[in-house]
């Protein structure tokens, strides 16, 4: 028989796939049913953000941050309020600071829930997200009573937050906190032996050390390479350096490792949101400088000076002098970053923004080569890729 | 001897089995779904819906046509026209919101200096086309009126906060 010249087959995956997360394009290059090359396609939920920003006041800003990694928005506004008050000089007082780590946490249980339940269905389990999914709706009703909205906060403000938690709100978080650990045992129980689980997720999408360090990964996704790097501990901010808790390495690097350092995570968490509500500070939730922050409205009705404070914030907003700063949290999902540089206007000149999932979205292609179609999909969703952020 | 435990536990499928018995044991909690739309989940004061523009208790709208929400509004969503009225006072002749353009955000209720503009408890506000999205001052006005009895609640269990 003559020799055949096979050609490779190329695979367009999503957008509209509903295992590619979100509007993720990519356009496989296949040999038989092997991936050879994983080509990402992003920009389709492009929206401008960094150049919206720009036209936009301090206060202004604020909400595009939750529209970049939408399901854990409040971690977003905390890099921006951080930069900004870096900026400014503002200090937050410590009540401030208080509930914006508990929020920054609360954040983090409602992306890891997601990533975690939507991960396991990718692979074939579904009922962790039934599940799970309760504890994210108790989650997002703390948001809500919080500050208004289930989703996009626009709580966080530069010099602390909205407004101060309501009363019993606290109480009942800590009594919810007492309840989720036995969730995440059920998880587990269902998710970390499984053989399926594992036959999927094991030595799948091994990425080393050395590699992690290359293309940029943070977060979960480098501590499952071993690399113990969180910047809660490294750099702590809003005062993380007060607070006892664990960070999760892994040893392998591969997908099963991603979910587990995720699992573990969320563990830590609620230990930060115990001690959070323990220790909760009295005093003011915002700085009481009202050149930044606005004038409570008793005052407002009250005081000329707190009305023309109220209006100047209000429609001119604040001038934050002339600098620059790169400020980062750790996000549930890696380092997000601001770089925000300011030309001494009320608006900042420039706003770039480092999405963690950004860096990760590269590491798709070395990461499924070899790999069969399935583990592709296994691939994206232990690298918590949300296309809010990247395409940003 | 693990060497034993773990071949026993991989043929007799103890993982999986298990994780059945948890799912068996699930399947007899009582329910936490709600049937919608005829449960609904609790609201707090602070719920970011549809937007409302008040009225004084004698019937005399609360705007004064100060434009702090139209001009906080990071999506331009809020126009707003003024003139000063036969009395004298100052009111809007036109006041409208895209909806459609709208992200909740809730800085206009937050800029608003009486209370006019808020944004009440109601999501649902579903529409069919686009143009019934775009909300005009008599819309505006009617959902006050509407709801104005839960408005005036939530302001009032909100007040400490703000």
């Amino acid at each position: 028989m003559a020799d055949q010249n096979i050609q490779n087959y190329t695979l367009n995956f999503g957008p509209q796939h509903p295992a590619a997360h979100g509007v993720l394009r990519m356009v496989l290059e296949m040999d038989g049913e092997v991936i050879d090359r994983a080509d990402p396609h992003i920009g389709l939920l492009h929206r401008g953000t960094e150049k919206l920003i720009e036209y936009k006041s301090y206060l202004q800003a604020v909400p595009y941050f939750d529209r970049l990694d939408y399901v854990a928005p409040q971690n977003q506004e905390h890099a921006f309020a951080l930069a900004v008050e870096k900026l400014a000089g503002i200090e937050v007082p410590p009540r401030g600071q208080y509930i914006r780590v508990l929020y920054a946490e609360i954040g983090r249980i409602l992306s890891h829930i997601l990533n975690v339940t939507a991960y396991a269905m990718d692979v074939g389990a579904m009922t962790p997200m039934l599940w799970a999914f309760e504890h994210r709706e108790h989650l997002m009703e703390f948001c809500e009573r919080a500050s208004g909205a289930r989703l996009h906060m626009a709580y966080f403000r530069p010099g602390g937050v909205a407004q101060d938690v309501p009363l019993q709100l606290l109480e009942d978080i800590d009594k919810w906190a007492d309840t989720y650990p036995a969730m995440i045992d059920d998880l587990e129980s269902l998710l970390t032996g499984n053989r399926i689980f594992k036959q999927r997720t094991v030595d799948i999408g091994v990425a080393t050390a050395e590699q992690a360090y290359d293309w940029g990964f943070t977060g979960p996704n480098l501590r499952a390479c071993g690399i113990a790097w969180d910047l809660r501990k490294s750099q702590p901010y809003d005062g993380y350096e007060k607070f006892e808790f664990g960070v999760p390495i892994g040893k392998h690097g591969d997908c099963y490792d991603r979910y587990l350092m995720r699992i573990y995570e969320m563990r830590e968490s609620v230990k930060i949101i115990k001690q959070c509500i323990a220790n909760m500070p009295a005093g003011p939730a915002a700085a009481d400088d009202h050149k930044f922050t606005p004038p409570k409205r008793s005052e407002m009705k009250q005081s000329m000076e707190a009305l023309i404070h109220h209006f100047k914030l209000y429609t001119e907003g604040y001038h934050v002098p002339a600098g620059e700063t790169y400020t980062a949290v750790e996000a549930p999902k890696g380092e997000f970053g601001v770089y925000l540089v300011s030309d001494g206007s009320n608006k900042p000149y420039r706003c770039k923004i480092r999405a963690p999932g950004f860096a990760h979205l590269q590491a798709l292609d070395f990461l499924s080569r070899g790999h069969m179609l399935a583990d592709v999909v296994a691939n994206i969703g232990s690298l918590d890729v949300v296309f809010g952020e990247i395409d940003r | 001897m693990n060497y034993l435990d773990r071949g026993a536990r991989a043929i007799f499928l103890a993982e999986l089995v298990s994780g059945m018995a948890l799912t068996l044991r699930y399947f007899f909690r009582p329910k936490v779904t709600l049937n919608y739309p005829y449960e609904k989940g609790v609201l707090s004061p602070r719920f970011r819906g549809e937007h409302a523009l008040r009225r004084y208790p004698n019937g005399e709208e609360r705007c004064i046509a100060c434009k702090l929400c139209e001009a906080i509004c990071p999506a331009q969503a809020i126009t707003i026209e003024a003139e000063p009225r036969d009395d004298g006072s100052r009111r809007t002749t036109r006041y409208d919101i895209d909806m459609v353009k709208c992200i909740y955000c809730g800085f206009c209720q937050e800029a608003c200096p009486v209370d006019a503009i808020v944004e009440g408890p109601n999501f649902e506000f579903a529409a069919e086309t686009r143009e019934e999205l775009l909300y005009d001052k008599d819309k505006l006005l009617s959902n006050g009126d509407r709801w104005e009895t839960e408005l005036a609640a939530r302001l009032e269990a909100d007040a400490p906060y703000r």
